[in-house]
Formats: structure tokens, C-alpha cells, sequence
């Protein structure tokens, strides 16, 4: 009783906490400088955009070039997140759900292309696949092209967003441990009656989280796709790259149009990534009481 | 339930799976960066070396590392303090604050390389007031290192919280009842509990700056041997059809990574045995 008595007294007379002037500075230093460097950017990526007026900014979104490059950049989502999506599914049950040597080494290996600078990792592609590169020759004989076309593009964003979903559901479905699988298998359900029935409900935030993440790299990418595209107007141009052209001819104002579509696909995955988190929370929460 | 935990019996689907991620692994992954070094091996080492040391080369691993170091002190100083606000007071807004966070995860690099390079142009939000007096951002050194401070912002925050929100306050009022003020406590207790997420981070967000290309480009200025980065230097070259040159510079940075990744695998181990 004491002790509590103490305790309370402690925390009142600013033990555990700053006087009030330093925190509200404290406050104030944090939230000026994410201002600064968060704010005022997103901020001005809308203002410029619709500075020449709504008109201008829709007609800067239906330009032809514009709009081919929208349907790169989706094509190309399309292919790398369904393909990393499995991926990741398929690497967290082998890492999560089995034990076996060189696990931490495996999940390493699957970590490193986020380490690795996006220009290398479009360079490599064109290493491979390029005239100069391995298969090059090969290639142009049999007419087939993927570097400065869609081909190497996706090559190259499967490579910058491999890791996304994987390393998401790893830790996840490590945490679940894998009582429940047990349970359904003893009680005669088959593998994927198990994965469908049983882990599927618990991982499927993780899974969105993994997806919405995987998903705004995919479409953002601008070093590694810039290296592979080739830079051809109106047919290997994703978004960002479409920015850039349009930046680098004085456009300013349509350069910001398309790129606040970009700045809107953040927000949104802010947003969503945001919601998953607190339910990924809610789950671990509600199996940990049930243990 | 004590038979099975212990081996991979029930549980099926073990070989595919770890097949097709070492499949899925090496394809994607592993033989693409593998070719690179074979690329580089085919260069004589004399030429490998005059090529990562030229002095144009040499100049932009200076404004790379110099720029990246001085971004992650800058987001390491300020990473602990956001921490620090989110994590320990309350403010109208704070959930908004927490998630925009994140921003510079989600927004694509080009974007945030156009609107930085606008805000502190000349005529920018920023630059209007800065460069009459002197201070001059955009097209030069400290532009890159403001770009980078916005892209690493992210992980230090990000590493620092947690290991706050696990903090046990009662360390704290040990210190209190002990006669240390509350800077003492800060220094003394809370800061060495919190050193090697911070170390992490500051690496992440190095490591992340150091391979940057984005949103740098723009607001940088791409002069050679002043504002030009290393990434930059190898699209350079391959647009110049100087394949040998780009590869063996794309491989420094590559080592340089590999040993970035390392040195922040230590220190998560580190900050891990640190918490137990």
C-alpha cells in the first residue's frame, strides 16, 4: 500500500515525465520537422498538380501517353503481385510452419533485394538480357524482347518487390505456431482444406498488408524499371517514368498531375496498410487470450 | 501434442514448398545478382580497379557516402525524438501522425524527387525564402542529403518505437528514486537501452540512402565530381554503352550492401539479446 501510495506521488511530481514546457517543445520540435519533411511535400505534389486549374489537370491524365502509361504500370502490378503473393505464401509455410537448418540464412537471402540499390537490380536484367548480356544474342535471333519493353519492366519489379509479402507473413505465421494445422489434420481435414480453413482466416491481414505494400512499390518503381525501359514514349513508359519525361520537358503541372495519382495511391496505402496493422494486432491478441 | 510438436510429421506440404522457394528464390534472385559478379569477373583486375577508381567514380562515392551519412545522423537524431513523442505523450492527432510516418515508404520515389526538388527551387515554397539568404538546397550536395533525409526518415522511427512502447518505466523511476534528474535518466538509462535499435536504424536508413536514385536525381543537380551519386554514375555509363564500367561500379556497390546488410544483421541479433 505504501509502495503504491509512493508510486502515485512519483509520477504526479514528474518522476517518469518531463514538466509540461519541455514536452509541449518536444511536441512541437516532432511534429515541425515532419511538417517539414512529410507534409509540405504531399502537399505541394496536389497544389501543383491542380494549379493550372481541374480542366488542365484531367486533360494532363487523358493524354495518350499518359494513359499508356497507366496500363504499363497496372499490367505490371497485375503480373508481380500475384506471382510475389504466392511466393510469400509459399516461403512462410515452409519457414514458419517447419524447423530445419539454415533457416535465418534462407530468410536472409529472401531480405536482400531490398538491400540492394534499384539501379543494380534493373542492371542485372540487362546484363542477362541485353544485346551485350548473356542471352542476348539468343534473343534477337529469335526476335524476342524484354529488355526496353513490358518483359523487362516486370522482370525487374518482381525482383524490388520480392520480398514484400514474404517477409510480412514470415514473422506472422511464426508467431501462430502450428497447433491449429495439427488439430485440423488429426481431425481429417486434407492440406488445403487446412491452409483454406484454418491458417488462411489468421494471415489474411497479414496477407493484405503484404499485398498493398508490394502492391504501391510495384507501381512506383523508378530506378530499377528506368534502367530496363528504354524510355519509349507511349509504349515503355510506366507512371513514374511518364513523370519524369514530363518533368524534364517543363511540363510541371502535368508531371504533378500524374504524379499526384502516385501520391493518392500512397494515401490509400497508408491507409489500408494502417487498418491491417490493427487487425494483425486484434488477431495476435485474440490468440494469445485463447492460449 | 508433446509427439508432434518436435518433428514435421503432421504438418505437409514441407518439400514443395521449400523447393519452390528455393526455386522461386534462385530465379528471381540469386543467379540475376550472381551474374553480375561473373560480368565483373571478366575484367582484368587492373582494369576493374581503374574503373571504380577513377576519379569522377571516386568523387561520387564522396557526395553518395558523405550525403548518406550526414541524412541518417539527421534521421537518427530525429527518429528518437518522434519516437519518443509518439510513444510517450498525447497529442490531437497523433494516430494521423503515426501512420504519415510511413509516408516515404509508400510514395514513390520519383514523386517525392519532383515535389522536393520543386519546394526548394528558386522559386519553390522553401527555396523563395532560403536562397536569399544564402542557402542554396536544390542542385547541390545538401539537396541530395534532404532527399535522403525523407526517404530514411521511416526506420529509425520504426525501430526505436517498439523497443520504447516495450520499455519497462519502472527502470526510470528507479533512476528517480536513485536522485537522477530527468536528463540524467535520459543519458544514462534510457539512451543505452535504446542504443542499438538506434544503431539499427541509422543503419537502415544509411544503407537505404547510400543505393537511393529517385527521388535524389532531381533535386540534385547530376553535376559530375560536385552533386553526382553513384547510382547515377552507372546509368551513365550504360547509356554510354560502357557496360564493363557500370558493372564493376554496380558491383562496389553491391559488396557494399552485402556488408551494410551485416553489419544491420548484427546489430538486430544484438538489439535482440540486448532486450531479453
Amino acid at each position: 500500500m505504501v509502495g503504491e501510495g509512493l508510486h502515485k506521488i512519483e509520477r504526479k511530481g514528474g518522476a517518469v515525465t518531463e514538466p509540461a514546457w519541455v514536452r509541449s517543445l518536444l511536441i512541437a520540435i516532432a511534429l515541425g520537422f515532419l511538417a517539414l519533411f512529410l507534409v509540405l511535400p504531399l502537399a505541394a505534389v496536389f497544389t501543383q498538380a491542380l494549379e493550372k486549374g481541374w480542366e488542365a489537370y484531367l486533360a494532363a491524365l487523358k493524354e495518350p501517353d499518359t494513359i499508356s502509361a497507366i496500363r504499363l504500370t497496372l499490367i505490371t502490378a497485375a503480373v508481380c503481385v500475384p506471382l510475389n503473393l504466392f511466393f510469400g505464401i509459399v516461403a512462410a509455410w515452409a519457414i514458419a510452419k517447419f524447423s530445419f537448418p539454415g533457416k535465418s540464412f534462407l530468410i536472409t537471402l529472401i531480405d536482400l533485394p531490398f538491400s540492394v540499390s534499384p539501379v543494380v537490380s534493373g542492371l542485372i536484367y540487362v546484363l542477362i538480357f541485353g544485346l551485350q548480356g548473356w542471352l542476348g544474342p539468343w534473343l534477337q535471333e529469335h526476335d524476342i524482347k524484354i529488355i526496353f519493353a513490358a518483359p523487362g519492366i516486370i522482370l525487374a519489379t518482381i525482383f524490388v518487390t520480392f520480398p514484400f509479402i514474404a517477409r510480412e507473413l514470415i514473422p506472422l505465421m511464426e508467431s501462430q505456431g502450428r497447433e491449429e494445422e495439427e488439430a485440423a489434420l488429426t481431425l481429417g481435414a486434407n492440406g488445403l482444406q487446412t491452409f483454406f480453413r484454418v491458417t488462411f482466416p489468421n494471415i489474411k491481414w497479414g496477407i493484405l498488408y503484404g499485398v498493398i505494400l508490394c502492391n504501391a512499390r510495384a507501381m512506383g518503381e523508378f530506378g530499377a524499371v528506368s534502367v530496363v525501359s528504354g524510355h519509349v514514349r507511349g509504349a515503355t513508359n510506366t507512371i513514374p517514368l511518364q513523370v519524369e519525361i514530363l518533368y524534364n520537358e517543363y511540363s510541371y503541372a502535368a508531371a504533378f498531375a500524374v504524379a499526384s495519382l502516385l501520391a493518392l495511391l500512397a494515401l490509400v496505402t497508408l491507409a489500408v496498410k494502417t487498418v491491417s496493422e490493427w487487425e494483425m494486432r486484434q488477431t495476435i491478441a485474440a490468440a494469445e487470450t485463447e492460449r | 501434442m508433446a509427439g508432434v510438436s518436435g518433428k514435421n510429421k503432421v504438418v505437409p506440404g514441407f518439400a514443395p514448398a521449400l523447393g519452390y522457394t528455393i526455386f522461386y528464390l534462385s530465379i528471381v534472385v540469386l543467379i540475376p545478382l550472381s551474374g553480375l559478379f561473373f560480368k565483373t569477373a571478366t575484367l582484368s583486375w587492373a582494369d576493374f580497379v581503374a574503373a571504380v577508381t577513377a576519379p569522377r567514380v571516386l568523387a561520387s562515392y564522396r557526395v553518395t557516402f558523405g550525403s548518406s551519412l550526414a541524412a541518417a545522423l539527421v534521421n537518427a537524431f530525429f527518429g528518437v525524438l518522434v519516437a519518443w513523442v509518439l510513444v510517450r505523450y498525447r497529442f490531437p492527432g497523433k494516430k494521423l501522425v503515426d501512420a504519415l510516418v510511413d509516408l516515404p515508404f509508400a510514395l514513390p520515389t520519383a514523386v517525392a524527387g519532383i515535389t522536393l526538388a520543386s519546394i526548394y527551387s528558386q522559386n519553390g515554397w522553401l527555396g523563395r525564402y532560403l536562397e536569399p539568404r544564402g542557402v542554396k538546397v536544390a542542385f547541390t550536395p545538401l539537396g541530395i542529403a534532404v532527399a535522403m533525409v525523407f526517404i530514411g526518415l521511416p526506420f529509425v522511427v520504426r525501430t526505436v518505437q517498439p523497443v520504447l512502447e516495450e520499455l519497462d518505466q519502472e527502470i526510470e523511476e528507479a533512476a528517480s528514486c536513485l536522485g537522477a534528474n530527468r536528463w540524467q535518466s535520459f543519458c544514462r538509462v534510457l539512451l543505452p537501452t535504446m542504443l542499438p535499435a538506434i544503431l539499427t536504424g541509422f543503419a537502415l536508413s544509411f544503407a537505404r540512402a547510400v543505393g537511393e536514385y529517385g527521388s535524389i536525381i532531381f533535386i540534385a543537380g547530376n553535376m559530375p565530381m560536385v552533386s553526382e551519386i553513384t547510382p547515377l554514375l552507372i546509368i551513365t555509363k550504360l547509356e554510354q554503352y560502357d557496360y564493363a564500367g557500370a558493372t564493376a561500379i554496380a558491383t562496389v556497390m553491391l559488396v557494399v550492401s552485402f556488408v551494410m546488410l551485416l553489419c544491420i544483421n548484427l546489430l538486430q541479433k544484438w538489439s535482440r539479446r540486448f532486450a531479453e
